[in-house]
């Protein structure tokens, strides 16, 4: 059993293809760090995240994928998308984010959604991998005598009277 | 559960029909309000889960169509550059809303005299002061006394801290000498009447948590249900009945499992925000009333106004507060009033916005191109996190008749009840006052060290403020009800949301429409015995 079955649950939406093309672009999108210590969107836990939350759209990314993936057939001499070479990849990539249609504007969504709430990536911004609740933040007061020119100024309200 | 005749309906638990409520309890009468959504629980608000901004696009999302709760209705909005943004259930839209709480001017009240524009209010700035002050008890309006932008007024509990992003702006509004002040905001600054003291979640705009921010379901409400207010929760009103002599005699609502049910009362009170309340008329037709009930003038749903929104956001080379405090934090006035020398009328407030979380941050990038696809994502991102502060302009919207919240001809709630369409046209006056807001707000965030900034005018999903459709006036023939919220064709029905507006100033309505609400109510009060002459 792969990794990949083992963390995904029968029910989740797309083909296998479907999937291999999902992976491979969102890696494309958010690719892991070796600088910053960061998975990439195509980590395993942040994948399943993806297609599950993805859940609701099923329709909208069968129809996207399928039309990356013939693009890639007919700019590619019939070699579709996740088969590209890097190169072909990245250049692919390039295009497709400076195209983004509504179903490529919700797959980065998703992908920015799910891959900021993951605790690794969280950690490598210097954030604690929790909720704001019940925690919650501390924020410095701040201060107060910046106000000094404002007072200085005096009324600016309009009088409605005489 | 009985349907047993009572004395006050009111529909709608938001914030006005809360307020309402409460003050209209000390008479002892019986008072029931129908709501359509539920009670929510702030134990699974999402600033409980590390997906809390995902569930700003499912099922906290500031638009109904997103939404899509079974307590929701749709609305069409597709004729409009701004949609409607709400939120169905105890606590209506304050759930939702950032807690932005200013009040009105003095001069809000009075454009037709002053600036020749609209119309001025039956009612001014002094009749609602000393409401506006036992709301603010009851809210808790934290903020700091002084601001010369408005008359002397208390301040409830301390303002929200600075913060980096406060600091950082306001040294660029004080280099271009201009007006800012620390926001007023219902948002608890200290512990208050039960609620815990802000803890800076960074997410109060999908509900909080906490309890500090103000929403009506945890201050209005809790009081006016021990003063014995009936609250019944999943009851969708579909039309106001009225008898042989224009008077309302009850309401038509559908329950959980969509049982219908007819509640009989002596009084109805419509509490349902600028596009609910006029569906909810527009829907009750009768051979009396047969363009709908309170309309026989025909402006029952006209005039609705929004506040066109300007994002005007700054990248700094430092940190800032980011993802941490509420987003409240300073505002200016310095361009509320008319000045002839602009091309426009009227005015705005900037609203700082105090900065954004990680997705938040990222989609921000992605979108406008400055964070790319790829290997660079990582370092770009990162020059962003947590160095984006800026502000919103909100402006003010003047009445205009062709804008307007009417029945849409197909499309229906889960109840088969017909839903409102927005016919919303921005203005010239509205086009020139975002343009303007927006090259100020440029020079403010440059001003103050902005490296590079991002701007978006109007803001498309900014319809937060609903108002207008049912106008307030001494004139029956201009208004809808008179100067204390009472229908002019119907005389035991009153309107006590944003819906009675006259015009729209250049602030954020909750506190007016609560303070209006318990005007109106201390009013019924005064008048009692003789409320229906």
């Amino acid at each position: 059993m792969s990794n990949e079955e083992t963390l995904l649950a029968s029910d989740l939406p797309l083909s296998e293809p479907q999937r291999e093309i999902l992976r491979t672009l969102i890696g494309s999108i958010i690719p892991a760090s070796r600088d910053y210590g960061a998975p990439g969107a195509d980590d395993p836990l942040i994948f399943k995240d993806i297609l599950v939350t993805a859940r609701s759209y099923t329709d909208m990314f069968e129809a996207g994928l399928e039309d990356i993936d013939q693009q890639a057939i007919r700019d590619h001499d019939g070699v579709g998308f996740a088969a590209l070479s890097e190169t072909d990849r990245r250049a692919m990539a390039e295009h497709l984010s400076r195209t983004l249609n509504p179903f490529l504007r919700t797959l980065v969504s998703i992908t920015a959604q799910c891959y900021y709430r993951d605790d690794r990536v969280m950690q490598t911004l210097g954030m604690e991998p929790r909720p704001p609740f019940p925690k919650g933040f501390t924020i410095e007061e701040g201060d107060w005598t910046l106000l000094e020119p404002v007072r200085r100024r005096g009324k600016l309200y309009r009088d409605v009277d005489g | 559960m009985s349907n047993d005749p009572v004395d006050i309906l009111i529909i709608g638990a938001g914030a006005s029909g809360a307020a309402l409520a409460w003050t209209l309890a000390e008479t002892r009468m019986r008072i029931v309000c129908l709501e359509q959504g539920d009670w929510l629980n702030p134990a699974e608000y999402p600033s409980a889960g590390k997906d809390w901004e995902s569930r700003q696009y499912s099922d906290f999302s500031i638009s109904p169509n997103q939404r899509k709760r079974i307590t929701d209705y749709p609305v069409n909005d597709q004729d409009s550059p701004i949609s409607v943004a709400n939120f169905n259930g105890v606590g209506g839209s304050t759930i939702l809303y950032a807690g932005h709480y200013p009040r009105f001017h003095p001069s809000d009240f009075r454009v037709k005299t002053l600036d020749n524009v609209a119309d001025d209010w039956p009612l001014d700035y002094t009749d609602l002061e000393p409401y506006y002050a036992e709301n603010d008890k009851m809210m808790g309006v934290s903020g700091l006394a002084g601001d010369p932008a408005y008359p002397p007024k208390p301040a409830v509990m301390p303002p929200l801290p600075l913060g980096k992003s406060g600091q950082v702006l306001g040294k660029g509004f004080n280099a271009m000498g201009w007006h800012w002040w620390p926001s007023d905001s219902a948002i608890a600054s200290t512990t208050y009447d039960g609620r815990d003291k802000c803890a800076n979640l960074g997410a109060c705009t999908v509900g909080c948590a906490q309890g500090a921010k103000a929403s009506s379901d945890i201050t209005y409400w809790p009081h006016a249900i021990r003063a014995g207010v009936e609250v019944r929760t999943r009851c969708r009103v579909r039309e106001i009945s009225v008898n042989e002599n224009d008077m309302a005699s009850g309401v038509t609502y559908y329950d959980v499992d969509g049982n219908e049910h007819f509640q009989a009362a002596e009084v109805v009170v419509l509490a349902c925000n600028g596009v609910g309340t006029p569906r909810i008329l527009l829907n009750s037709v009768s051979n009396r009333f047969p363009n709908g009930l309170a309309n026989r003038n025909g402006l029952v749903g006209k005039n609705l106004m929004f506040h066109p929104y300007a994002s005007i956001q700054g990248i700094f080379d430092q940190p800032l507060d980011g993802y941490m405090g509420p987003g409240n934090c300073i505002w200016s006035q310095q361009f509320y009033e008319t000045d002839r020398s602009r091309d426009f009328v009227r005015g705005f407030t900037y609203e700082i916005t105090r900065g954004r979380g990680p997705v938040a941050t990222a989609l921000t990038g992605m979108f406008s191109g400055r964070i790319p696809w790829g290997e660079e994502h990582h370092q770009r991102y990162r020059e962003l996190f947590n160095q984006i502060t800026g502000m919103v302009a909100i402006c003010e919207d003047l009445p205009e008749p062709h804008n307007t919240v009417s029945l849409d001809p197909e499309l229906k709630d889960s109840d088969g009840i017909p839903a409102p369409k927005i016919t919303y046209k921005l203005s010239d006056n509205s086009r020139r006052m975002l343009d303007y807001a927006v090259d100020r707000g440029v020079e403010i965030l440059e001003a103050a060290g902005a490296t590079d900034v991002m701007t978006e005018a109007p803001i498309a999903v900014g319809g937060w403020h609903l108002m207008g459709t049912t106008r307030m006036g001494v004139d029956p023939e201009h208004s809808v009800v008179n100067e204390w919220g009472r229908s002019h064709d119907v005389r035991n029905l009153f309107v006590v949301d944003g819906s009675i507006f006259v015009t729209s100033a250049g602030v954020n309505p909750t506190r007016t429409i609560q303070a209006l609400s318990l005007y109106i109510g201390d009013t019924m009060k005064k008048r009692l015995t003789t409320l229906f002459d």
